[in-house]
C-alpha cells in the first residue's frame, strides 16, 4: 500500500508551506505558502480515504470542501492584497501593521 | 343583611384606594370630576360607617369580641390574616376619621395651595384615608403595621410638595433650608424611628406567642394570651418597650413630639388638620388596642413614667405655646398639651381615665382640627401667620372671627363643649388611678393638670387677643376680605355642632366606648368594678 | 321637709310639696336665654331693635315663671328636681344635667330673671346707637343662660358648666369694646384669674365628688348631715378647694383684682353681672354646699371667715381714691361680697344669701344710676361731673336710695341685710369679725357719701349740658329703687309679713333643711351700732366732701401721707400680680420654647447632623475608598496586565504564524513523547 510516499510528500509540502509563510515577506508568497499547505492536506485526506475506503468517501468530500474553501480564500485574499497594494504601493507584510493593538 | 356584615369595613378601608384607580383614570385638567369623585368616595365611606353605628350592637359586649369581623388568610406562611373588626372604643375613632375626611374633600374644593395639582393631592388623601381607616379596624399586628406605615407616605408628600416654602435657619444646619423640607423629613423620619422599634415589638410577640401554641399576629388572640399571663419579664418590657416608642412618637408625648409643631407649621391646611384631627390619634389608639390589653402587667410598671410625661406634655406644651409667634405652631403646640391629657387618661389605667382619653381624642380631632382650618384660611387671606401682624380681625371678617373664639374657647377646655370632658375626666381618673398605681405620682399629676389648665386658657386667649381683637394694623386698612365662604362654612359647621351636642350630651361618645373600656379595665386588669367613684 | 332622694336616671326628689307644672318644667328657664342667644346670633342684626327684643323676651317669661315660684315657695315651700343623664362610666359615675327647685334656687331664679330684665330694659336705651348691639344682648343671653343654669345646678358638673359659661359672657362683656386694647386685657385678666380659682373648683369637685360617690348636692347634703367620719379630711380639703373657687368667682381677697378692670364692660353688665348676680356666684356655691362646712369641714370657716373679713374691710378703702365712678361702685361690691362670704362662712346661710338678695336690687340700682350718669356727662370720672342734682333728678333720686340702702340706713334694705350679719357673726362668736364688720359698714357710707357728694352736688365742672336720662333707663332705676326700699322687710327679726313667712324660711326649703341663727327679735345694741357707724360714715363725709370748690380736685383732697400712695395703688397686689406673672410666664414660656427649639430638637438636629455626618463617613471613606478602591484597584489591575500584555500584539501575521507553529511543535512534542 502506498501510504508512506504520499505521507512523506504531503509533510514536505506541509513543511514548505510553513517556510514560505514564515520567511517570505510579499504577501502573494505567503497566499500561495498557505494554499501550498492547503494542498498538502488534501494529499493526506485522499490518501488515507484510498487506504481506509469509508462508505461515505468522507476523504474526498473534505478534500473538495478544502478545495473550495481555499479558492475562496485566495480570491478574497487577492482582493484584499490588491487593495492594499492599491493604497500602499507595496505588498510587504513587513509594513502592514494597521490591525495592531 | 349578612353581606354588609361581612363587607363593610372592607369597604370602608379600601373605597378610597378604589378611588384613587378612579382618580388615575380621569385626566388632571378635569377637576370639577376630580373632586366630585373624591366627594363621593369619602362620603360613601363616611356612609358606610354611619350606619355602622346602626346595625352596632351596643348591649355591652364583652371586651375582645369585636363586630363587623373579617377574618381571611392572608400570608400563611406567617400566619398573619386579614382580621378586621370594631368594638365601641375604635367605632367613635373610625366615624371621627371617615367624617373629618369628608371634611377635608369639601375644604379643598377652592382651598388649593401651590403648586395645586388638585389630581396629586385628592389621591394622596384617599390613601391617607385608607391608611387611617384600616389602623383603626385592622385586628392584625401586621395588618395594623402596614396601615400605620401606609399613613406616612401620604403626608409626606403633602408636607414636602405643598408644605410652607420660606426659609428658615435650623440650628445647627449651615444653610437656610426649606421649612417644607425640613418638617416633612424629620416627620418621616421621627415617625419611621419609632415605628421600627414598634415593629420589633410585634415581631417578638410573634415569636414569643409560639411557646403556647401556633405563632400568632391576631389581636384578640394575643390579647388573650396576654390576659392570662403569657407574657411577663424583660421580655414584655423591651416589648412594651419597643411599641411604647413607635405610639409615643405618633401621639406625640413628651420628648418625642418636636417633629408635630414643625410637621403642622408647614404642612398645607388639609394636611394639618388630617394630622391633628385624625393621625394623632393613632398612637394614643395603638396604647388602648395593642399595649394595654397584651402587656398589662408592663402597663401598669409604665404607667406612673406615662403619667408623669403626659404631665409635662401639658405643662410644657402649654408654656410653649405662649412663646410662639406663628398661629399655626401656637395651635400645633397646643395639641402637645391636649394629647397628654389623653395620655394622662390612659395611664390611669381606669375605666374613667381611658373613656376620658377617647373622647379627649375625638374631642381634640374635632376642635383642633377646626383650629388648623380657620388658621389655614385666615394666613390663607393675610398671607402671613405672624401674629404680631394680625390683630383686629373680628373687624374684617366678624364671622370667622367668631368662629375662631368660639373655637379657641372649646379648645381651652370650656365645659359645656366638647374638650372639656376629656381633660376633666382624666383629672378624676387620675385622682383614683388603679389599683396598685402611686398615689402621689398621679395626684401630682393631677394638680398640675389642673394647672396646664389655666396655662391653656392664657394663650388660647393670647391667641384671640394678637389675631381676633383690637384695631387691625395699618397694612390691612382699609382691604375688603371675603368672610367665610361656602365650602369652609360646609365643612366647618358640622364640626360646630358637634363639639357643642359632645360637650352638652357626652353620651354620643361614651355609649359607644364605656361598656368596651369598663370590660377591658375588668378583664384585663382585674380590677373591681370600677374603681374611680365610690371610695366613700 | 325631708326628702328621699331617689337614684333612677331620671328622678324629681319626692319632696313634701309637690311643685306642678311650674316646678318640673321650670327647666324651659334655663334654656330659653340660650334659645334667644342663638337666634340674636342668627337674625339679630336684621332685627328694629338689633335683638333686645328677644332678650328680653326670654326673660319676661323666666321672670314671670320665677316669680310664681317665689310666690308658691313664700307660701308652700317648694321642692322637686329634675335630672337627665348625659353620660355614664361605669355604674358609679354618672353625669347629668337638670334643675333643682328649692328654696336657694328659686331665690337666685328669681334675681336674676327679675334683676336681668330690668336691667336689660335698661340697656335698650343705654346702648342706642351703639357698636354691635346685637352682640351685646346676644352675649348677655348667654350670660342669663350660663347663670340660670349654674344656679338651677343639681350637680357639680352643671355648676361647673354654668360657672365657666357666665365667665365667657364676662370675658365677652368686659372687652365689649374690643377695639381697645385695655378692655381686652380686662377682660383676659377677669377670665385668667377666674381660671386660676376654677383649679379649685374642679379639683375639689373631683375630690369630693369621687369621696362622696356622687356630684349631686342633694346626695353630698344627706351624705354631709350624715356625719360620716372617713369623709372628714376629704371634706376639708375639697371644700377648701371648691372655697378657692368661689373666691375667684366672688372677688374675694386676694383674688379681687378682676373686678375693677371689669368695670371696662358697658355699665348694664356692671350692673347685671359685676355686681348682681355673677360675682355672688361664689357666695352662692357656699351656699349650695353649705351643710359640707355646716358638718363636715368646719376646721376651714375661721379662715374663710378671715378672707371675708379682710375683703369687706380692706378693699371698701380702695373706694375712697377711685375717681372712676363705677369702679368706687366695684371696690364696693368687693366688699359687700366680703360679707357675704364672711356671714355665710360664719354659718350665717340665711344672713349671707339675704345679702346676697337685698345686694343684688340696691347695687344693680347704683350702678344704672352711674350709667346715667356717665350717658349723660360722657365720662367715667368723677372729676367731670358735680352739680348733677338739679339736672338729673330721678336719677340723683333713686341714686341716694341705692346709697342709704348700701350704707345700711333704717329702714332700706341694706339694714336688714347687714344687721343679720352682724348678728349671726356675734352669734357664732366671731367678735372681732363683727367689730371688723361695724368699721366696714361706717366705710361703706363714707366712701358712698363722697360719691354722691362729688356727682351730684356742687357746681356742674364737666363739659356740655348734661340732661336726664330717657324714660327707658329710668324707670328701671324706679323699678330697682322700690325692691331696694322694701325687700329688707322679708326677713325683720321677730315680725313677718303676714301669711308668707320670712326670707329665711323660704330659703331653708331643701333637700336638708339648714339650720337658721335668725334672731327672734331685733339685737337694738347691734343694730344700733351699725346704724350709728353708718350715719357716722355719712356725716364725716358730708363733711369733708360736702362743700363744693373751683375744681372736683380740690374738693377730692385726700393727701394722707403713706395712706394715700398705698391705697392709689390697691396695696401693690395688682402689681404684684402682673409681676408675678409678667415676671414669670413670659420668660417661662420663652425658656421652654428655647428649649424646645435648641436643647430637644438640638438633640434631634444633633442625632441628624450625626447621621448626616456619619453618612459622609461612610460614603466618602468606607464607600468611595474602601469598597470602590477595592473595585478600581481590579480594574487598574486589569489594565495594567493588559498594558503589558498589548506588546505581544504585533500585527505582523508572521509572528504570529511563528506562534501558531510554535505551539503546534510543543504539542506535538507533548504528543508523541510525553503522553
Amino acid at each position: 500500500m502506498l501510504l508512506n510516499q504520499f505521507l512523506i510528500l504531503a509533510a514536505a509540502m506541509f513543511s514548505l508551506g510553513i517556510y514560505g509563510l514564515l520567511v517570505r515577506r510579499n504577501i502573494v508568497l505567503i497566499l500561495l505558502s498557505v494554499e501550498l499547505m492547503l494542498a498538502a492536506v488534501n494529499i493526506n485526506l485522499i490518501a488515507f480515504e484510498s487506504v481506509l475506503r469509508s462508505p461515505e468517501a468522507i476523504g474526498q468530500v473534505f478534500a473538495i470542501f478544502v478545495i473550495t474553501v481555499a479558492a475562496a480564500e485566495v480570491g478574497i485574499g487577492l482582493a484584499i492584497v490588491l487593495m492594499i497594494f492599491r493604497n500602499r504601493k507595496s505588498a510587504n507584510v513587513d509594513e502592514l501593521d494597521l490591525m495592531r493593538w | 343583611m349578612e353581606l354588609f356584615e361581612t363587607w363593610a369595613l372592607t369597604l370602608i378601608v379600601f373605597l378610597p384606594l378604589a378611588g384613587v384607580l378612579l382618580l388615575g383614570l380621569v385626566p388632571k385638567a378635569n377637576e370639577s370630576a376630580l373632586k366630585a369623585i373624591s366627594l363621593l368616595i369619602t362620603l360613601a365611606a363616611f356612609a358606610l360607617s354611619v350606619a355602622l353605628i346602626f346595625r352596632f350592637d351596643f348591649s355591652g359586649l364583652p371586651y375582645n369580641t369585636y363586630q363587623f369581623e373579617v377574618n381571611e388568610t392572608w400570608i400563611g406562611a406567617i400566619n398573619a390574616n386579614f382580621h378586621l373588626g370594631v368594638d365601641g372604643i375604635s367605632l367613635p375613632l373610625l366615624v371621627l376619621s371617615t367624617f373629618i375626611m369628608v371634611l377635608s374633600v369639601i375644604y379643598s374644593w377652592n382651598h388649593w395651595e401651590e403648586p395645586r395639582n388638585p389630581k396629586a393631592f385628592l389621591i394622596l388623601m384617599l390613601i391617607l384615608a385608607t391608611g387611617l381607616n384600616g389602623t383603626f379596624v385592622a385586628l392584625d399586628l401586621v395588618l395594623f403595621f402596614i396601615f400605620f406605615e401606609v399613613v406616612l407616605l401620604p403626608m409626606y408628600f403633602m408636607i414636602g410638595i405643598w408644605g410652607d416654602r420660606t426659609l428658615r435657619k435650623i440650628p445647627g444646619f449651615g444653610r437656610e433650608v426649606q421649612t417644607r423640607l425640613y418638617a416633612a423629613i424629620k416627620f418621616f423620619l421621627f415617625t419611621l424611628f419609632g415605628s421600627a422599634f414598634m415593629l420589633l415589638g410585634f415581631l417578638a410577640l410573634y415569636f414569643e406567642s409560639g411557646r403556647s401554641g401556633e405563632r400568632t399576629f391576631d389581636i384578640p388572640l394575643l390579647t388573650d394570651l396576654g390576659a392570662s399571663g403569657a407574657f411577663t419579664g424583660t421580655f414584655a418590657f423591651l416589648v412594651f418597650a419597643g411599641m411604647f416608642l413607635g405610639f409615643a412618637v405618633k401621639v406625640p408625648m413628651w420628648p418625642l413630639h418636636t417633629w408635630l409643631p414643625d410637621a403642622h407649621t408647614a404642612a398645607p391646611t388639609v394636611g394639618s388638620v388630617l394630622l391633628a384631627a385624625i393621625m394623632l390619634k393613632l398612637g394614643s389608639y395603638g396604647f388602648i388596642r395593642i399595649s394595654l390589653p397584651i402587656l398589662p402587667e408592663e402597663a401598669a410598671s409604665w404607667a406612673p413614667a406615662i403619667a408623669i410625661l403626659a404631665v409635662i406634655g401639658i405643662i410644657y406644651g402649654s408654656l410653649a405655646c405662649l412663646a410662639q409667634t406663628d398661629m399655626k405652631r401656637l395651635i400645633a403646640f397646643s395639641s402637645v398639651g391636649h394629647m397628654g391629657f389623653v395620655m394622662l387618661g390612659i395611664a390611669t389605667l381606669t375605666d374613667v381615665g381611658i373613656n376620658a382619653s377617647i373622647i379627649g381624642m375625638v374631642a381634640h380631632g374635632l376642635i383642633t382640627g377646626l383650629l388648623f382650618f380657620l388658621a389655614g384660611s385666615i394666613s390663607h387671606r393675610y398671607h402671613t401667620r405672624e401674629m404680631s401682624r394680625l390683630g383686629g380681625n373680628m373687624k374684617l371678617m366678624p364671622v370667622m372671627g367668631g368662629i375662631l373664639a368660639f373655637t379657641a374657647m372649646a379648645s381651652l377646655g370650656l365645659p359645656g363643649l366638647a374638650g372639656f370632658w376629656g381633660e376633666f375626666m382624666s383629672l378624676i381618673g387620675s385622682y383614683n388611678p388603679l389599683e396598685g398605681l402611686s398615689l402621689g405620682v398621679f395626684r401630682t399629676a393631677m394638680v398640675l393638670g389642673a394647672i396646664g389648665t389655666v396655662l391653656t386658657a392664657a394663650y388660647m386667649l393670647y391667641l384671640l387677643q394678637q389675631v381676633n381683637l383690637g384695631e387691625p394694623g395699618e397694612e390691612w386698612q382699609g382691604r375688603q376680605f371675603h368672610d367665610v365662604d361656602r365650602f369652609e362654612a360646609t365643612a366647618w359647621v358640622p364640626l360646630i355642632v358637634l363639639i357643642v351636642v359632645i360637650g352638652f350630651f357626652p353620651k354620643v361618645i361614651f355609649n359607644s366606648t364605656t361598656d368596651s373600656v369598663v370590660s377591658l379595665v375588668e378583664t384585663v386588669f382585674n380590677a373591681e368594678t370600677t374603681a374611680s367613684l365610690g371610695g366613700g | 321637709m325631708i326628702s328621699t332622694v331617689a337614684t333612677e336616671a331620671e328622678h324629681a326628689v319626692e319632696a313634701g310639696v309637690t311643685g306642678g307644672f311650674w316646678v318640673d318644667n321650670a327647666g324651659i328657664m334655663l334654656i330659653l336665654p340660650f334659645v334667644a342667644f342663638l337666634l340674636i346670633l342668627a337674625f339679630g342684626k336684621r332685627m328694629k331693635n338689633h335683638g333686645a327684643e328677644l332678650a328680653i323676651g326670654a326673660l319676661a317669661i323666666n321672670s314671670i315663671w320665677a316669680t310664681v315660684l317665689f310666690v308658691m315657695n313664700m307660701t308652700s315651700g317648694v321642692l322637686g328636681q329634675t335630672t337627665f343623664e348625659i353620660a355614664r362610666i361605669g355604674s358609679d359615675l354618672v353625669f347629668e344635667l337638670g334643675w333643682v327647685v328649692d328654696g336657694l334656687s328659686i331665690m337666685m331664679y328669681f334675681l336674676v330673671s327679675v334683676v336681668g330684665l330690668i336691667v336689660f330694659i335698661y340697656a335698650v336705651g343705654y346702648m342706642h346707637g351703639d357698636v354691635r348691639v346685637d352682640w351685646f344682648f346676644a352675649a348677655f343671653s348667654l350670660f342669663a343662660g350660663s347663670m340660670l343654669l349654674l344656679v338651677g345646678a343639681p350637680n357639680l358638673i352643671q355648676l361647673i358648666i354654668g360657672w365657666e359659661g357666665v365667665g365667657l359672657a364676662s370675658y365677652f362683656l368686659i372687652g365689649f369694646y374690643w377695639e381697645d386694647m385695655a378692655n381686652v386685657n380686662a377682660g383676659n385678666k377677669a377670665f385668667m384669674v377666674n381660671k386660676v380659682a376654677d383649679v379649685g373648683l374642679i379639683l375639689g369637685a373631683i375630690i369630693l365628688g369621687v369621696a362622696i360617690g356622687t356630684f349631686d348636692f342633694a346626695e353630698m347634703d344627706l351624705a354631709a348631715a350624715e356625719h360620716v367620719e372617713s369623709l372628714s379630711t376629704v371634706a376639708v380639703v375639697g371644700g377648701a378647694l371648691l372655697f378657692f373657687g368661689a373666691m375667684g368667682k366672688s372677688a374675694q381677697f386676694p383674688l379681687h383684682i378682676w373686678l375693677p378692670d371689669a368695670m371696662a364692660g358697658p355699665t348694664p353688665v356692671s350692673a347685671l353681672m359685676h355686681a348682681a348676680t355673677m360675682v355672688t356666684a361664689g357666695v352662692y356655691l357656699m351656699g349650695r354646699v353649705f351643710p359640707l362646712f355646716e358638718y363636715l369641714a368646719a376646721e376651714i370657716r375661721p379662715w374663710m371667715v378671715w378672707i371675708g373679713a379682710i375683703t369687706l374691710f380692706a378693699i371698701g378703702f380702695l373706694a375712697l381714691v377711685a375717681d372712676d365712678i363705677k369702679k368706687v361702685l366695684a371696690y364696693s361690691t368687693v366688699s359687700q361680697l366680703g360679707y357675704m362670704m364672711t356671714a355665710v362662712a360664719a354659718g350665717g346661710y340665711t344672713a349671707g344669701l339675704f345679702h346676697l338678695f337685698t345686694h343684688a336690687f340696691f347695687k344693680a340700682l347704683l350702678f344704672l344710676g352711674a350709667g346715667s350718669v356717665i350717658h349723660a356727662v360722657h365720662s367715667n370720672n368723677m372729676s367731670d361731673m358735680g352739680g348733677l342734682r338739679k339736672h338729673m333728678p330721678r336719677t340723683y333720686w333713686t341714686f341716694v336710695v341705692g346709697t342709704l340702702a348700701l350704707a345700711g340706713i333704717i329702714p332700706l334694705s341694706g339694714f336688714w341685710s347687714k344687721d343679720e350679719i352682724l348678728v349671726t357673726l356675734g352669734f357664732e362668736g366671731y367678735t372681732a369679725v363683727m367689730v371688723i364688720a361695724i368699721a366696714g359698714a361706717f366705710v361703706t357710707a363714707f366712701y358712698m357719701t363722697r360719691a354722691v357728694a362729688l356727682t351730684f352736688f356742687g357746681e356742674y365742672k364737666g363739659h356740655g349740658n348734661p340732661h336726664e336720662s330717657p324714660a327707658i333707663m329710668t324707670v328701671p332705676l324706679v323699678a330697682l329703687a322700690i325692691p331696694s326700699i322694701l325687700f329688707g322687710l322679708f326677713n325683720v327679726p321677730g315680725w313677718e309679713i303676714p301669711g308668707i313667712g320670712n326670707f329665711s324660711e323660704w330659703l331653708a326649703v331643701r333637700v336638708v333643711p339648714m339650720g337658721d341663727h335668725h334672731p327672734e327679735a331685733i339685737d337694738f345694741v347691734l343694730a344700733g351700732s351699725g346704724l350709728l357707724a353708718a350715719v357716722l360714715g355719712i356725716v364725716v363725709g358730708w363733711a369733708i366732701w360736702g362743700r363744693d370748690r373751683e375744681t372736683q380736685a380740690e374738693r377730692d383732697r385726700f393727701d394722707i401721707p403713706v395712706l394715700y400712695p398705698l391705697l392709689r395703688n390697691k396695696y401693690y397686689i395688682d402689681d404684684l400680680a402682673d409681676g408675678i406673672t409678667a415676671g414669670t410666664m413670659g420668660p417661662v414660656a420663652r425658656f421652654i420654647n428655647w428649649v424646645n427649639d435648641y436643647v430637644i430638637d438640638g438633640i434631634i438636629n444633633g442625632v441628624a447632623l450625626l447621621t448626616k455626618g456619619l453618612g459622609s463617613f461612610v460614603y466618602g471613606v468606607v464607600d468611595q475608598r474602601g469598597v470602590d478602591g477595592v473595585i478600581h484597584g481590579l480594574g487598574a489591575g486589569a489594565d495594567g496586565v493588559g498594558s503589558a500584555l498589548r506588546r505581544w500584539q504585533t500585527g505582523r501575521i508572521q509572528q504570529y504564524a511563528a506562534s501558531v507553529v510554535a505551539g503546534a511543535l510543543v504539542l506535538i512534542v507533548l504528543f508523541v513523547f510525553v503522553i
